[in-house]
Order: structure tokens, then sequence, then C-alpha cells
């Protein structure tokens, strides 16, 4: 209960294959931290406690890809226990890094990093969670931004649509004063079709962005493909510069894809 | 009482709680004598070092970063110090300096977010710090600040907090000038005073009795408390150059876990991380950290893992310290980064990682193009270390109620900061008695 005597929302923030960054964005957004904890409950949280209640949960906050048979189980569970499910980060939303096996032999990959690779167990795809269950919100990144993490949990509060950017890295990389690093200095940059959010950063510290957002809205990849050509890449360079942190979302998966057809 | 004695027991946690990733612990208990131990690291295999290969060595920094969300500049600084050995690259002594503050900022928040978020509540006996902000909130608001402190430097120097943006081999895509670095001072002193408080809050609470006679490893550098350089050493004569890491060490694959062992050829387990670091590298401590260790009853050699939290004090006092030296000598140099020539080579380097000593090696061929990397990360190293802690500990706890048992030995594997994230290539607790 809270001070107005009616009951706190229940969260609980779920991990699946991934690098923790983005639920520890919840603990990095060091000045939110204590009044969000004091507005609702959070109930599930084994990063940050060792109380772990049982569901259900009024928000769900999953990170992860799915990459084992037990993940793709777990997932069908948390989201009957979730009323609401939000992916965070572009393990969650777009397979991540670890999506690059897609496009491989995965159990020649197993065999590289493990001595005994009949004790590991892996699925052939990382996948994100909306190939496995219905997701009520998509935030991307790699990793999200904290300010967007707090503006989709309250605006879920408060049952109103977040305000989260859809257009492209460009636009922020404009307000942001920069001179156009592709233009100016003929650096290849992902960000005329990269999503908006991170502020954009790689360009402000003079180097092409690397797409760690995932594909923009309506991204003209084989626009940008030709550019880069222009620019002097090689079709090898441009298919590595999409197979990067959101390799599996399907904008960026075709791109490569063009790159590499004989 | 007398129930416990005699009976056999299993005490299980499924999810180990406030420590990164997931993994379980088994312990199996026949009266007070321990049968059976297993860290089981359940992270899903990630791949990293498959997925490497045939990458250009310009994106390894950025790729080997997302292995850990919790201490990314580690993974950057080993990669980049790798390849550049691998390619004979010298970087500006000033490029060196900003590695190091760069360094000083995952410290703190890393540090900071264990002794307070993820270490104290046990300690107070809390299930975590925001339970525990309820009757201490000044405590965690410190915690949160000395967090916010480290995660400005990261943010000033890199573009965010995690997984910066502005590590590249050779030096930096941006480095910053001398006012922007100036700009953290104020911030930087209030966070030294702040972190010798936090090192006499925390040398007041209860330690379990527990030492054991560990084989500590750790860099050591003769002018300067370990970050990006140095010999690897140890307390039982281990010295050598980071080159020769693979004839010392090998890495064993068991079947409970998704992580990879890694032991010392000829003695077995060892620890890394702060104790390691504290215990090998006391002298090259500046001194406002050796008289805040002395102040705290810390003596070298510390052996009680539980001490860890006040040795992660001490190095956040060291690391503000040092922060500020830099930002106070520092002078922007000419140019960001070197030119970094493209031909085939071979590299390895080791840097300190808040949790520990993290390795890295690579092969790159002519184009560039990345043939071979080899990644072991701090919790592989102390995986069997933490397994054989819980061994003896769990044993003197016999005769207690299976719910503390339990707690405590959650308690003994947080004393390691254990990133299981970052061994998969780990915690569920489960505790059975016979």
């Amino acid at each position: 209960m809270n001070s107005n005597g009616r009951v706190k929302p229940k969260i609980g923030v779920f991990k699946f294959a991934s690098c923790d960054g983005c639920q520890l964005s919840l603990l990095d957004a060091e000045d939110e931290l204590l009044p969000v904890a004091g507005a609702v409950d959070i109930a599930y949280f084994p990063e940050a406690s060792r109380a772990m209640l049982k569901g259900p949960y009024d928000i769900g906050l999953v990170e992860g890809s799915i990459t084992t048979h037990h993940d793709a189980e777990r997932i069908q569970q948390v989201r009957r226990q979730c009323r609401m499910l939000i992916t965070i980060g572009a393990c969650a939303t777009a397979g991540g890094i670890q999506a690059l096996r897609n496009s491989q032999d995965v159990d020649e990959f197993v065999r590289v990093v493990y001595a005994t690779p009949q004790y590991i167990t892996t699925l052939k795809l990382s996948t994100p969670i909306a190939e496995h269950v219905p997701v009520d919100f998509e935030l991307r990144g790699c990793p999200i931004n904290k300010s967007h993490l707090v503006e989709l949990i309250t605006a879920t509060l408060a049952g109103r649509k977040p305000n989260i950017p859809t257009y492209s890295v460009c636009l922020e990389c404009k307000r942001r004063g920069n001179v156009c690093i592709a233009v100016g200095q003929g650096v290849a940059c992902l960000g005329p079709v990269t999503e908006a959010g991170c502020g954009a950063i790689c360009p402000s510290f003079n180097r092409g962005c690397y797409g760690c957002y995932g594909p923009m809205e309506s991204p003209n990849t084989a626009s940008l493909t030709n550019q880069f050509r222009i620019l002097g890449q090689s079709d090898e360079q441009i298919a590595r510069a999409f197979r990067g942190f959101n390799a599996w979302a399907w904008q960026f998966r075709k791109a490569s894809e063009e790159c590499q057809r004989p | 009482m007398s129930d416990t004695v005699h009976k056999s027991r299993t005490i299980q946690v499924d999810c180990l709680a406030r420590v990164e990733g997931e993994g379980a612990l088994f312990v199996k208990l026949k009266g007070d004598r321990v049968t059976d131990v297993k860290l089981k690291i359940f992270e899903p295999p990630r791949l990293f070092e498959a997925f490497l290969r045939g990458r250009h060595f310009s994106e390894a920094p950025d790729i080997a970063a997302r292995i850990c969300g919790i201490c990314p500049i580690a993974y950057q600084m080993s990669a980049v110090h790798a390849i550049e050995r691998a390619l004979g690259v010298r970087v500006d002594p000033a490029v060196r300096l900003l590695r190091r503050l760069f360094y000083c900022g995952e410290w703190i928040e890393s540090h900071a977010l264990h002794v307070f978020m993820l270490h104290a509540p046990d300690f107070l006996g809390y299930p975590d710090a925001i339970q525990m902000a309820r009757d201490r909130r000044d405590l965690v608001e410190t915690g949160l600040r000395l967090k916010k402190i480290g995660n400005r430097i990261v943010t000033l120097m890199g573009g965010r907090e995690i997984h910066p943006v502005s590590v590249a081999v050779g030096g930096f895509y941006r480095v910053p000038c001398e006012a922007e670095l100036r700009t953290l001072a104020e911030d930087l002193k209030w966070a030294l005073d702040a972190s010798l408080a936090t090192a006499r809050v925390v040398a007041g609470f209860d330690f379990p009795d527990f030492e054991q006679d560990y084989e500590f490893v750790a860099l050591s550098h003769p002018e300067e408390y370990p970050f990006n350089e140095g010999r690897l050493v140890s307390n039982r004569g281990l010295d050598i150059n980071v080159t020769e890491y693979e004839d010392h060490f090998v890495e064993q694959h068991v079947k409970h876990s998704n992580a990879l062992h890694s032991l010392i050829r000829v003695r077995g387990s060892y620890m890394v991380g702060p104790l390691a670091r504290f215990n090998l590298n006391f002298a090259q401590l500046p001194e406002v950290a050796q008289q805040a260790a002395r102040e705290c009853g810390l003596a070298v050699p510390c052996r009680n893992p539980f001490r860890s939290i006040v040795v992660r004090a001490v190095e956040t006092v060291f690391a503000c310290w040092e922060a500020l030296r830099i930002i106070n000598t520092y002078e922007r140099p000419a140019r960001p980064r070197a030119d970094v020539p493209v031909h085939a080579g071979i590299g390895s380097a080791a840097t300190e990682a808040p949790r520990g000593t993290l390795y890295h090696r690579y092969s790159i061929d002519e184009q560039g193009l990345i043939r071979f990397a080899k990644i072991v990360p701090p919790t592989s190293q102390n995986q069997k270390r933490i397994e054989e802690d819980l061994w003896h500990f769990a044993g003197q706890l016999a005769s207690r109620p299976t719910d503390e048992v339990t707690w405590k030995c959650e308690q003994a594997v947080r004393n390691y900061d254990p990133c299981i994230s970052c061994a998969t290539h780990f915690l569920r607790l489960q505790v059975e008695r016979e």
C-alpha cells in the first residue's frame, strides 16, 4: 500500500540471455530509484533482492533473448503471470548480439568455446521475446536509455502512451548541433536508419553510429548501402555493419543479406 | 535444533539473488559434514569467442563490452590492450592516464553498487537495499550518490554509463579537454570523503570467523595500484608476464556449469578480485587508502572473504583519490588515438576488472580480421574457489536452522561479487542435508 492507501502496482524483472546491462539501468537511475520504489512494489528483481514474491505482476520487464529450450518454456510462464509485458533492450527486442549465431553453425560455435560440447544445450537461433509471446511494448537499445525506462514505467502507471521516439538518430544529431560526420568526414554512419534514443552519442564522439538502437520505423537501408559503397566500403564491411547488436531485426537482416548476394 | 544436527538436509536456492546473471547453488549436508557443493551456472551460453571471429579488430571493444553490462569498460580495456600488443601500437602517455581515469569511474560505480546495494543488506539483515532504505535511508542515498559519481566519469568520457562508445584501439574516438575533467573535481572530493566514511561504517559490520589459505592472484605494478598494466603475481611465487598466462592457467569444463573453471595448472584454485589486489599491492596504495585500511583493522594478508566489503570501500577511496590526481595533472593529448597499422599478429592482455583479473587473447590476420579470441573472465577464475569456500563454511554452519544456512551461504557467494553474465561463457542456491 502507498500513502494514499491504494495498492501499489507490482513489478517483476525477468532475465533471459543478456549482459544484465538493461536491468542495471533501473539501478543506474540513481535519482529516481527510491521514488520509483516508493510508487511501485518491486516484487521480483533477483539482481537487486533476495525477496522474490510470486506473481501475478502488473508489469513485467523482460531482458534478454531466448536461446534455450528451458527459456522458451519459461517465457510462456512469465507471460501468463504479467498483465502487461514490456521487453527492454536489443536482446529482448531483436535477439541481441548472440543472434550472430543465427546465420552460422551453432554447434561449431559451441565447440569453439567449450571443451565438452555435450554438456551444453542451446537452440540454433537466438530470438526476440515477441517471436514467442505477445509483447505490449518494446523498448529498444543496447543498452536502453534509463530515462526512457522511467518514462515508460510512469506512462504505463498513468495509463498514457509513453513519449519514446521512433524517428532516426539523425534528428537527435541535428538537434545536438553536430556537423554530419558522414557528409563532413566521409565516415560510414548507421544514424539515418537507426532509431533515436541514445542522444546521438557516437557522432558526438567523432565516430559513426553503429546501430545499437536497431532499425527506425521505416529505414531506407538500400539507399544507405549505396552511400556506404560511395564512401568506399566493401560489401563485406557493409554486411558486418548491419550484423551488430540488432542483426536479427528483419530490416537489418535483409540489408546484410542483400550485400552478400552474388 | 537437534533436528538439524542429526538429519541430512539439502539447502537450496533456485535463483541466487543480488549477483549479476543467473546461477544456482547446491549444498548437501550430512549432520555437520558437507558432502557436496555445486555452483551451477545456468545463464545461457552466449558464445562470444566464436562470433568475434571474422570481425574487424576495431569492432572488438564494442562487441566484448556486451559480455557484461556491469563492467563493460574492463572488457573494452582488456580487448584494446591485447589488440594493441598484437599490432605493436604504443599509446600516448596522456591516453594511458585517461584509461586509468575511465577505469576509476567503473570501479567507483561497480564497487558502490556491490557494497551498498548487493552486499551490505546481508550484513544488516535486509533482503535488498530498497527495504534497507526504510531504516537506513542515509546509507542507501550515500551509495547511490557515490555510484552516480562513478557513472558521471564514465558518461563524461564515454557518452553513457553502460556500453560507453569512446574506446578505440590506439586510444579514444574523442578525448575530453582539461576544463571538462575539472567539472568532476567537486563531486570527487565529496566522493573521497564519502568513501572514507563508508569504509568506517562497513568495517563495523559483524564478520563471520572464517579464514582460508588462499592463493591470491592479481596484476602488480611497481609504482601504481594496478588497472591496465603489470606482471601477474601471486602470494605463492607466481610472477609472470601476461603473455605466459596460458602456460600457467588452464580452463576446465565441468558438467554442472555453463562457465568454465579456471585453475593454476600446478596448484588448482585461486582467488582474483579486491582481496587479492589489496594483499598483493598494499604498498602501491596512496597513504590515504593505506591509512583508511589500518583504521578499519585490515592487515595484509586479509584472508577473511567476508571482509572483502571493507576492501572494496578502501579501493573506492583509492579510485576517488586517483581520479582526482589524474584530473589535476591531465593535459589533453595532441591526438586522441595513435595510428594503427594493419597486419597479422597475436596479442594478449590482462586488466583489473572491479571483480578481478580479466584476460583476453586475439589472433588477427593480415586484413585486420579476428581469427581467434580467448576470454577468461574473473568469475570463471573464482568459481572453483567459491565452491571450496562453501565446503568449509557450510560445515561451520551445520548446527544452524536451514534458513540461516541458506542466507549465509548466499552471502559467502556474494563475497566474490560474481558476475555470471561474464562467466558464461552462473546462481540458484540449493543446500541439501542428506
